[in-house]
């Protein structure tokens, strides 16, 4: 297997964009990041995007998107895997190019998600959980972040107020991200007072329907050694697992094992422990799914990430910064695109090229895409060399 | 996603909770499944839920996806049932305020959802707080 290098990066603003269509979206994305890699001409494409059909209207995409990059004949595919498709489609190029199948491999995740009305994207959503045991009761993603969110804060005293604090460092990261969706500061008692969706969640714990894209370049790390004048930036680990989709057939729903699986593996392929990451960029779909994330990623023990949040952990100036690109929170969350986005912040922040929002010294990253309530995750561990 | 097709094909273990018990190693299945997780056997003896249960965990849907609008909000909960089964379904004849976990409750059949465009009924289970 051969070591991969990201050598390029792009992403549209995250957002209402009423004047984009998905593949105006896909290509943006794709040609910022061609540019800045320097190659024109790739020798595959993989996009993720959860539900282009439910979405958009519109299936076959590998090949829609391929053409209008200006890259068919080229093979494009479309891969899925609810909300961590983006992460999908980059652990797929990644054994595309570890094998030596191609070189040259672009990685990007889209999704239009304000063409239909909202009941409709909350329908398009809702067919990531599981059809006869969950959606068929009347549950929501929503309803089901909230079973896990009662259970957590029985269980280990999580407050209310720790799941308000997820969004509010979100926030306060996103404005300082000039692709975010909502770039506006917001409180704990905002948080708290806001709209209820599903209780204890209310619509500031939850990440909005955006619109996006994000594409990455990927290719043997000898080749980018040749090529590039910016930072190199090494995948030293691209992990998947699955886990039951139902939330209630889990044996704990509190714990997201696909999240603790993938992560377990992507460690070792690093060759690194948690304490040996110097940040993340994590699926905050709903503020409770941080905290339960920072939990299997074994940054914080079983039942203690809502207390570390509270605490400071993960807030940019912390030990361990966490979504400092705003997160699905504020950044925005469209879903296909989502994945490659946590990417395009990574290499962003090791490139040294974040701003206002730069973290100091960091030298490796970890990202965390997760689909549904945790029916799948993605975890990939990127390293500037 | 709701069609003649499927609620008839869903009617044992919506109707009746039919679930499947594996036959090797006895973990219950529901819905059934074809091969068990656990020991792999691809035998299972037919198998029907008990009726009551425990809430361990809970919440309100205050936005109801599509065929529930009108029914919003509703309780909602994951039911340990005696057996140690889980399931998910609504908590019905319940306020907001008396949903916590630990809460008795029994299982009894009831109407689901209006699907517009087939207009098909769709009846199943729903929780109900122990009396």
């Amino acid at each position: 297997m051969r070591d991969v290098a990201i050598i390029g990066i792009g992403m549209t603003d995250f957002g209402e964009l009423w004047n984009d269509s998905l593949r105006d979206l896909f290509v943006k994305a794709a040609l910022e990041a061609m540019d800045d890699a320097g190659v024109d001409h790739i020798d595959g494409l993989v996009a993720g995007c959860m539900s282009p059909g439910l979405f958009a209207g519109q299936e076959h995409i590998g090949s829609l998107l391929a053409d209008y990059l200006g890259q068919a004949p080229i093979p494009g595919v479309r891969v899925e895997s609810a909300c961590a498709s983006g992460g999908m489609a980059l652990r797929t190029g990644i054994a595309y190019v570890a094998s030596g199948m191609h070189d040259v491999v672009l990685c990007g995740g889209v999704e239009k998600m304000t063409d239909v009305s909202g009941a409709q994207a909350t329908y398009a959503l809702a067919t990531a959980a599981d059809q006869d045991a969950e959606a068929f009761h009347g549950a929501t993603f929503p309803g089901l972040y909230a079973l896990m969110a009662t259970a957590h804060m029985h269980t280990y005293g999580t407050k209310r107020e720790d799941l308000a604090q997820v969004a509010v460092k979100n926030h306060d990261n996103g404005m300082l991200n000039p692709h975010a969706q909502y770039r506006m500061k917001i409180t704990v008692d905002q948080v708290i007072n806001s709209v209820k969706v599903a209780d204890p969640l209310n619509i500031l714990d939850c990440s909005p329907i955006t619109d996006g894209a994000a594409a990455v370049i990927i290719c043997p790390l000898e080749m980018a050694k040749k090529l590039k004048k910016k930072p190199l930036v090494k995948i030293t680990g691209s992990a998947h697992a699955t886990d039951t989709i139902a939330l209630h057939q889990r044996a704990d729903m509190t714990w997201l094992k696909s999240t603790a699986d993938a992560a377990a593996s992507a460690y070792k392929q690093a060759g690194v422990k948690p304490s040996q990451i110097d940040f993340a960029e994590v699926h905050d779909c709903f503020t409770i799914a941080e905290i339960c994330v920072l939990e299997a990623l074994g940054v914080v023990k079983k039942g203690q990430g809502g207390k570390a949040t509270r605490e400071g952990l993960t807030a940019r100036d912390g030990k361990f910064p966490v979504n400092p690109s705003g997160g699905l929170k504020s950044k925005g969350h469209p879903v296909g695109a989502t994945g490659i986005a946590q990417i395009h912040e990574i290499v962003t922040q090791l490139r040294g090229d974040a701003g206002k929002r730069q973290l100091k010294g960091v030298k490796r990253g970890l990202a965390q895409n997760m689909g549904g309530s945790g029916g799948s995750a993605v975890v990939h561990i990127l390293e500037v060399l | 996603m709701l069609t003649p097709a499927i609620v008839r094909r869903n009617t044992p273990q919506r109707y009746r909770m039919e679930a499947a018990k594996c036959a090797k190693c006895g973990k219950v299945f529901f819905p059934p499944r074809l091969i068990c997780d656990a020991c792999k056997s691809r035998t299972f003896k037919p198998y029907t839920l008990p009726q009551e249960g425990t809430v361990v965990s809970h919440t309100v849907i205050r936005t109801a996806p599509r065929g529930f609008g009108d029914e919003a909000p509703y309780c909602m909960g994951i039911v340990e049932l005696t057996d140690g089964t889980r399931i998910l379904c609504q908590i019905a004849d319940c306020e907001p305020e008396r949903l916590e976990i630990g809460l008795k409750v029994a299982i009894e059949f009831r109407k689901i959802q209006e699907a517009g465009e087939s207009g098909v009924i769709a009846y199943g289970y729903k929780a109900v707080p122990g009396r």
